[in-house]
């Protein structure tokens, strides 16, 4: 590896520098450099030793975390595919599911990074900053909350926004208030709401509906958007039990296969099996704050016994248990709410933070019919209260240190 | 039985090379050295000239700000020529050693019977004084400071740190003695406190202490830590701490009429022939390390891993060190696959788990280089360096605080409580390799400055 080395900084490093052809690439080149060898540099101050860990190696530790959700996913694309057409697809094999799925999951992948790193290079070359890992995570993630059928040009001005907007605007990696990847859901959500919803959750339904494939009664919704439909009416209307019954034991949408993730939904975020997966890669490897992950469950779990109680409607019978294993739940909890540079940061806050974000999370989808993504909302809501939760933590521990020092001057003074 | 307290987070480095066996003693070469940069805070005016003959504990130079704490030679000879760097600033004041020259006569006291003023005034004089270092600020207090506890630290748990048996040998009549004149300078009613480690029978004939078994993890052993579970410092209070061979030092001093500034420097690192070397303050390191270190691509220093200073041939041990440590240089690039970020990383002490070392055995050693293994970058990670840091004191937003510069956030956040060293643990394990000491050290400047 030395001699690629010495022929990196020989042969091609002289372009980059002052003087060079590409001086302008400059940071590109730093960035693949830095990539490939983990620079030579040593400690200047302070500890003469440092641990192993750094940006890098932290980041790619969450992909692979995002590696089981992705796969299943790219699996589920194909699935749904073949359960919508009229034959069920009885015949496809699992090879064929998956290559239905890869043609739709790559595609997003890489409009994803393409996107993204192209303004994490522009930003980083216009400022004189070397490139921040920052965006490995939120390039993967992106795709992952996407439904299938969103159309490419929408993801990569979603990716472009967010990251600007979130990110860049507030000085880049390590910096921003919202979590990117939500944000660029949200930029969606808001802007191309018709877009957004309907026949994008599985792969080419109105293709194959056109062509008369499709099996009937097949709408392409995900299981939020059918439950959406009961709010409003009691839970003992005719349509909502019709619409209940899919979540029965034996239903489309019943826990089994919410668990397993055999359902529509977002690509990364159907399988509860393959999120617990990635969330015991995280938690091993102590990335991800478990105290997020738990308060964030916990939080759900008793919004949604609080509406079992309550049992207006037939959305609110759905079990906790049920209710967290729909929709992008457990995905935002693993994946979105840990998010260290967006979450609360105090151990104290830490648990406030994810019990509130799991709480709004099924109140916003339960009460507000038209926003069946209430992780993303929830989130995004606390990404905003997390300094706020934090600043009073810390209060409470500056008010302690005054207290401790009030108390001994009071004791100082009664002594003299 | 004395109070135990249990400290549980913080983490041991367990690197290769600790110091074990007989004492070796040796005599200072050619010339000694003090670096007027390991006391914080201190401007050095001359008071000797160049060329002057100097007896053994005569004054080389004093404090600009405090011109009654003097720093005095250990060693009797020739003053040399002050080494300057930019602006003048003096780096090192070296003394050329006479080894049948004089040694200045002190005050001696009884220990026991001697009241604070005595003992403050004859540690002034003595040139005793620096070896006091105050909280707030890890400086040398002012001279009129008032105390509010003596903290001593009975154990060192830093990285390949030589045990308080190996540090005390021989010594624990000086170190009674030191603690006696200690007390004499407390407030009525109060002794010194010496936190110390589980099942640690050095101090056990010592009088005068009030006790106190820190156990756990690195940093159980900083004095900070013990005063942050025992009495923390609140604003406008001080409290002083001394290393346990300087309380030696202290009482030997006293006692006999002579300056003595002995220590036992434990030489470690995989680079070194680790060893147990006894010698006076300001040996340089060339002395100590001749014979027994591989200079080549190897990094001396003075001190442990986490809070030495860097030294070459020419300087000499550092104020307050009692540690030698030699490890390689980390300065080739890295692979990404192979060393660098994406290698296996059995060759790599992490406290984070993506790295193997959690589930090898406590037994495994490991030799780490200077490597930054990373680049500098924003905080990212939340929770870290909570996990090595045993204070009720927010490590981060304490450091952002600094890096802002405000004062107000400082003060509330704690920066009284804290020294730098402190810090080495949350800089060891940064994700973002952020300078936290250095940040912490220049956060306590500007604090000492604003309060003039």
């Amino acid at each position: 590896m030395k001699a690629l080395h010495h022929f990196i900084e020989n042969r091609i490093q002289p372009h980059f520098v002052e003087g060079g052809k590409l001086k302008r690439f400059h940071v590109v080149y730093d960035g693949l450099e830095t990539f490939l060898f983990t620079p030579g540099r040593t400690t200047q101050s302070g500890a003469h030793i440092r641990d192993g860990i750094d940006l890098k190696r932290t980041m790619f530790a969450v992909i692979i975390a995002l590696v089981p959700a992705l796969l299943f996913g790219t699996w589920n694309i194909g699935h749904q595919y073949f359960l919508s057409l009229a034959d069920g697809g009885a015949a496809a094999t699992m090879l064929d599911k998956l290559t239905v799925g890869a043609f739709k999951v790559i595609p997003l992948i890489v409009v994803s990074y393409g996107a993204g790193l192209a303004v994490e290079f522009i930003f980083a070359a216009s400022r004189g900053h070397g490139i921040h890992e920052g965006f490995l995570v939120s390039g993967m993630l992106i795709p992952l909350i996407m439904p299938v059928d969103v159309p490419l040009w929408m993801v990569a001005m979603a990716t472009i926004f967010a990251v600007i907007v979130a990110k860049e605007v507030f000085g880049g990696t390590g910096m921003n208030i919202l979590n990117i990847a939500l944000t660029a859901r949200a930029f969606l959500f808001f802007s191309y709401p018709k877009q957004m919803s309907g026949e994008i959750w599985v792969a080419d339904v109105a293709t194959t509906k056109g062509a008369g494939l499709l099996v009937d009664g097949t709408t392409g919704a995900t299981a939020l958007g059918e439950l959406a439909n009961t709010v409003g009416a009691p839970a003992t209307e005719a349509a909502s039990m019709s619409i209940m019954s899919m979540f029965a034991q034996g239903g489309t949408y019943d826990l089994w296969n919410c668990i397993v993730g055999v359902i529509p939904g977002s690509i990364g975020e159907t399988s509860a099996i393959a999120i617990a997966l990635g969330a015991l890669i995280l938690i091993v490897t102590g990335i991800a704050n478990l105290r997020i992950i738990s308060s964030f469950l916990v939080g759900g779990l008793v919004m949604g016994f609080f509406f079992n109680l309550m049992g207006y409607n037939a959305y609110m019978t759905l079990p906790p248990l049920h209710q967290i294993a729909l929709g992008g739940f457990l995905f935002g909890a693993v994946f979105m709410a840990t998010d260290p540079v967006t979450a609360s940061q105090t151990r104290r806050g830490m648990w406030i933070y994810g019990f509130l974000a799991g709480f709004l999370s099924i109140l916003i989808r339960v009460v507000n019919p038209a926003y069946p993504e209430g992780v993303m909302m929830a989130i995004l809501f606390m990404n905003v209260m997390a300094p706020t939760i934090d600043h009073y933590v810390v209060q409470a521990n500056v008010s302690r240190r005054l207290k401790r020092g009030a108390k001994a001057t009071a004791i100082a003074s009664s002594q003299a | 039985m004395s109070h135990i307290i249990r400290i549980r987070s913080g983490l041991d480095i367990r690197l290769k090379g600790a110091a074990n066996g007989a004492i070796i003693n040796v005599a200072p070469g050619s010339k000694v050295a003090i670096h007027p940069s390991d006391y914080a805070g201190l401007t050095p005016k001359m008071f000797a000239k160049a060329g002057d003959v100097i007896a053994c504990g005569d004054v080389l130079f004093f404090d600009k700000n405090n011109p009654e704490v003097k720093y005095v030679s250990p060693v009797a000879g020739t003053l040399l020529e002050p080494v300057r760097g930019a602006k003048r600033r003096i780096l090192r004041v070296e003394v050329e050693v006479d080894s049948a020259g004089a040694d200045r006569a002190l005050v001696t006291l009884k220990p026991g019977a001697a009241d604070g003023e005595q003992v403050r005034k004859a540690m002034l004089e003595g040139g005793l004084w620096p070896m006091l270092r105050q909280r707030p600020f890890d400086v040398v207090p002012a001279p009129n400071c008032v105390v509010r506890d003596i903290f001593v630290s009975g154990f060192d748990s830093s990285p390949l740190a030589p045990t308080a048996a190996q540090q005390l040998e021989g010594r624990m009549d000086d170190f009674q003695a030191g603690i006696d004149f200690l007390n004499a300078c407390a407030p009525k009613g109060r002794q010194v406190q010496l936190g110390i480690a589980p099942g640690d029978s050095t101090f056990q004939g010592v009088n005068g202490v009030d006790t106190t078994v820190f156990k756990g993890p690195h940093p159980a052993g900083n004095v900070g830590v013990h005063i942050h579970h025992l009495a923390p410092v609140n604003a406008g209070e001080s409290v002083w701490t001394m290393a346990m061979q300087d309380v030696a030092n202290l009482g030997a001093s006293l006692t006999s009429g002579c300056y003595v500034n002995q220590r036992t420097v434990a030489l470690t690192g995989s680079r070194a022939q680790t060893a147990l070397l006894r010698c006076t303050a300001g040996t340089l390191v060339d002395d100590l390390i001749v014979g027994r270190v591989e200079l080549d691509g190897t990094r001396v220093v003075s001190g442990n891993v986490l809070t030495g200073t860097a030294r070459t041939g020419e300087d000499a041990l550092g104020a307050y060190h009692h540690q030698v440590s030699c490890i390689p240089e980390g300065d080739e690039p890295q692979f990404f696959l192979t060393k660098g970020w994406l290698g296996l990383g059995f060759d790599k002490f992490s406290a984070s788990r993506t790295f193997p070392t959690w589930f090898m055995p406590k037994s495994a050693k490991f030799d780490l280089n200077t490597n930054l293994n990373g680049e500098e970058r924003a905080f990212v990670m939340s929770g870290q360096y909570e996990s090595v840091f045993p204070f009720d004191i927010y490590p981060v937003h304490l450091v952002k605080s600094i890096v802002v510069g405000d004062l107000d956030q400082m003060e509330q956040l704690g920066i009284y409580e804290v020294a730098p060293e402190d810090f080495a643990l949350c800089e060891y394990v940064c994700t973002s390799k952020i300078d936290a000491q250095q940040i912490v050290r220049e956060g306590l400047d500007t604090m000492m400055a604003e309060l003039g």
